[in-house]
């Protein structure tokens, strides 16, 4: 089964999310991940939508999305070539051995360290699905405290 | 008091005297409501009031709307449903807020399952109110959003005009469906600046009407080199009104069609080229020839269930599929489709019909006038009072144009075979929820829609107590319906099946206390006839007939009929029950 990023271009009025989540729920698609911003257009929203599914699957989703008023355009990033990335903050425990190692494979990972506690350490990394789950791995064997990540956003990549 | 209404608006304090004295304000959202529906042509409303709707009620007054006051909110939906389906207009159906608009639900799912324009205008508590649990709040949007087309939560009352005027738009164009306006008392009590409805601009909503001309072409190619076509038409044919061109292109080829429940009367049962209808209870001539065909030409049907038996990868195996519908989210959604066309039936078909040439298909013919002969509808006439004998005569009795509507049950099942429909909107049937209850509503709405027309009621004793409450609003308003009870004592389909599939192992279907029909009718003022034997039938229907009121009749029938043929869910046409000679 593959993902599918779906960039769905919506209203940005109450109750739009409970639209789009509600009609994944009871149609039984599976959202992977979702993303909500406002776009440069105050009164539109973009959902960054990663579902699971065959092809089948993804052109009912699609279709079905088209059929809420409050749904303008629906777009299926997988097929075209796109920019994506997530962010994540990662709160890792830290002992005075291993504060190196962390340190430098945070620089590998060209992430940043934004906090700093007694036996912790909390980065911050940006980057692709990949990047983020390579480092969240590293990470475990130091032992993860928290995790949070923000899901995927992506963008075409321009024509020219 | 004291406050002048820009306050009311935004003071949380609201009491709710002030929304009160707010009602008198000229021009507030409730009248502005009612105007903007009346110039959308909205003629009758079906509502039952309650405390958030009263500034509503109060500018209904003042209306040329027509308000038809049912005994129960299911029955305000379901009869603006059947008013839809018979008048083809938009249908409108009001509560009030909390139970009135929860007792609507079941309606609004029924109107969305069978693609019914409709717009429900619920009560809602004060915008200030909202969220906190207040005395008859539910959250209606919420509740119903799997089961509207759309629905809208007005906080702003200068909304009004342009909300009404889309909600009308989304219900009544493309696939049609239901739209629901929540509004907040203190909503409707409110002053409309402008009252006009501004021009619709609604981006993000979109429908084709007209067919791709390429598509369209490959179709009638497709039936060019066909050797078994087979159209398979639903209420979508009704809903565009494309009957008479769909008679015009089966007739000018020479194609056999099967229909839907829901598609009953888009070609008349009397139509040589009718194989009847398909699916679970349909006849073995139309399972067989879908099941055998080489094309398909699927209009305005969803491929439901109910047809395929759930089988989609066994369904017409062997046919080349072209699927005609307005909806593209229903082509590919159960079958694949080889031809795909969305648009407008209607206007489909009238492009269709100018590229079709006759298909060479007298070994087709042939083999399905065999399985006619060999495949009958057919029943055991016993000499006792059998339901199809009472469907035969009301054909033949109520004349072409009369309207029946039926409940669900078994009874629903015999009228969908052995009553003779001839044209599209006069069979009404809740088809996708398969609604017990919904008879007699929406035999009272068709009956508001088309009041010189015959309007039937086919009920069984089950459905028909789900809505017996309705005789008063038959009597009010003076609707001549004629009730036809197949009173068998028993929830007969359920009944059927604990016989075929559960070992006769029979549970909870007895209607024990089953009252006398006849004197509950009475009571409330309606004409009550008993029939027991075949030989009463004609002379009964007559009597109803003539008589210038609503009448009952009771028809006894034995809790043993059984709907045949039956193609059981999840089994191939080879395991179809019965209906063999
Ligand atoms: C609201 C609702 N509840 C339950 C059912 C399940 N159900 C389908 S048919 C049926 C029996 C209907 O009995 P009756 O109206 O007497 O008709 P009959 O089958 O006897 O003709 C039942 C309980 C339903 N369709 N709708």
């Amino acid at each position: 089964m593959m993902l599918h990023t779906l960039a769905v271009l919506v209203e940005n009025n109450p109750g739009v999310l409970a639209r789009v989540s509600g009609l994944f729920a009871r149609r039984a698609y599976n959202i992977y991940s979702l993303t909500v911003c406002q776009t440069e257009n105050p009164s539109l929203s973009l959902m960054t939508i990663v579902v699971e599914g065959d092809i089948q699957v993804i052109e009912q989703v699609t279709k079905q999305l088209h059929k809420l008023v409050v749904v303008h355009k629906v777009t299926n990033l997988t097929k075209e070539a796109v920019v994506d990335r997530e962010l994540a903050l990662i709160r890792v425990k830290v002992r005075t051995e291993t504060r190196l190692e962390i340190l430098q494979a945070v620089d590998i990972f060209r992430g940043r360290v934004v906090d700093m506690g007694k036996s912790n350490l909390t980065i911050e990394l940006t980057g692709d699905e990949d990047k983020i789950n390579a480092f969240v791995r590293t990470m475990r064997t130091y032992g993860i405290q928290e995790l949070v990540r923000t899901g995927k956003i992506a963008i075409a990549r321009s024509d020219n | 008091m004291g406050k002048s209404k820009e306050d009311i608006y935004i003071d949380p304090e609201i009491t709710w005297e002030d929304v009160e004295n707010l009602s008198l304000a000229t021009c507030n959202g409730a009248k502005v409501l009612l105007d903007v529906m009346a110039g959308e042509g909205v003629k009758v409303i079906f509502g039952y009031p309650g405390g958030s709707l009263l500034t509503l009620y109060d500018a209904l007054l003042d209306s040329p709307i027509k308000h038809i006051l049912p005994r129960h909110e299911q029955t305000a939906v379901h009869a603006a449903d059947a008013y839809a389906r018979v008048s083809g207009k938009v249908g409108v159906c009001m509560a009030t807020s909390g139970p009135g608009a929860a007792n609507m639900v079941t309606g609004i799912a029924n109107a969305y399952m069978d693609s019914v324009p409709l717009v429900i205008i619920t009560g809602q508590v004060p915008t200030n109110l909202l969220g906190s649990d207040s005395f008859q709040e539910v959250d209606i949007t919420g509740m119903t959003l799997p089961i509207t087309k759309h629905s809208y939560l007005v906080k702003d009352a200068q909304e009004i005009p342009r909300i009404v005027k889309e909600a009308f738009h989304i219900a009544g164009t493309g696939r049609p469906g239901p739209v629901l306006i929540d509004l907040p008392k203190n909503v409707m009590a409110a002053e409309v600046i402008d009252p006009h409805p501004p021009k619709l601009s609604l981006k993000s909503y979109k429908f084709f009407s007209k067919g791709n001309s390429g598509q369209i072409e490959e179709a009638a190619k497709a039936l060019a080199q066909s050797k078994k076509p087979v159209v398979y038409t639903g209420g979508g044919v009704i809903t565009s009104g494309a009957g008479l061109i769909l008679r015009k292109l089966i007739e000018k080829v020479n194609i056999p069609v099967v229909t839907t429940l829901m598609g009953i009367g888009s070609v008349p049962t009397k139509h040589p080229n009718l194989l009847g209808m398909v699916g679970m209870h349909g006849t073995i001539t139309a399972n067989l020839a879908v099941n055998d065909c080489d094309l398909l030409i699927a209009v305005g049907v969803r491929f439901d269930d109910r047809v395929t038996s759930g089988l989609k990868h066994k369904f017409a195996t062997q046919a080349k599929v072209i699927h005609i519908d307005i909806d593209p989210a229903e082509i590919g959604k159960v079958v694949r489709t080889h031809i795909p066309i969305v648009g407008d039936a209607k206007l489909v078909l009238e492009e269709l019909f100018q590229k079709v040439v006759p298909p060479k298909i007298n070994e087709w013919w042939e083999q399905l006038r065999e399985w006619k002969k060999q495949y009958p509808l057919c029943y055991e006439q016993d000499g006792h009072l059998n339901p199809q004998t009472i469907l035969e005569a009301m054909g033949k009795i109520g004349g072409k144009s009369a309207i029946v509507a039926t409940d669900v049950g078994q009874h629903q099942m015999w009228a969908a075979q052995f009553y003779p429909v001839n044209n599209g909107r006069q069979f009404i049937t809740s088809a996708g929820l398969g609604t017990m209850g919904f008879g007699f509503p929406a035999a009272i709405g068709a009956q508001i829609a088309k009041r010189d027309s015959l309007v039937f009621l086919v009920t069984g004793d089950g459905s028909f107590q789900m809505s017996i409450q309705e005789l008063a609003t038959t009597v009010q308003y003076q609707l001549p319906i004629k009730i036809v009870l197949m009173n068998n004592g028993v929830l007969g389909m359920v009944r059927q099946l604990q016989k075929m599939f559960y070992n006769e192992r029979f549970c909870e279907i007895q209607l024990h206390a089953n009252p006398d029909f006849i004197k509950v009718a009475e009571a409330y003022g309606v004409k009550g006839i008993r029939v027991e034997n075949p030989e009463q039938v004609d002379a009964a229907l007559k009597e109803a007939i003539d008589y210038p009121g609503p009448v009952l009749i009771d028809c006894k029938i034995s809790p043993d009929e059984i709907v045949l043929p039956m193609l059981p869910p999840g089994k191939a046409i080879t395991e179809i029950l019965g209906g063999r000679e």
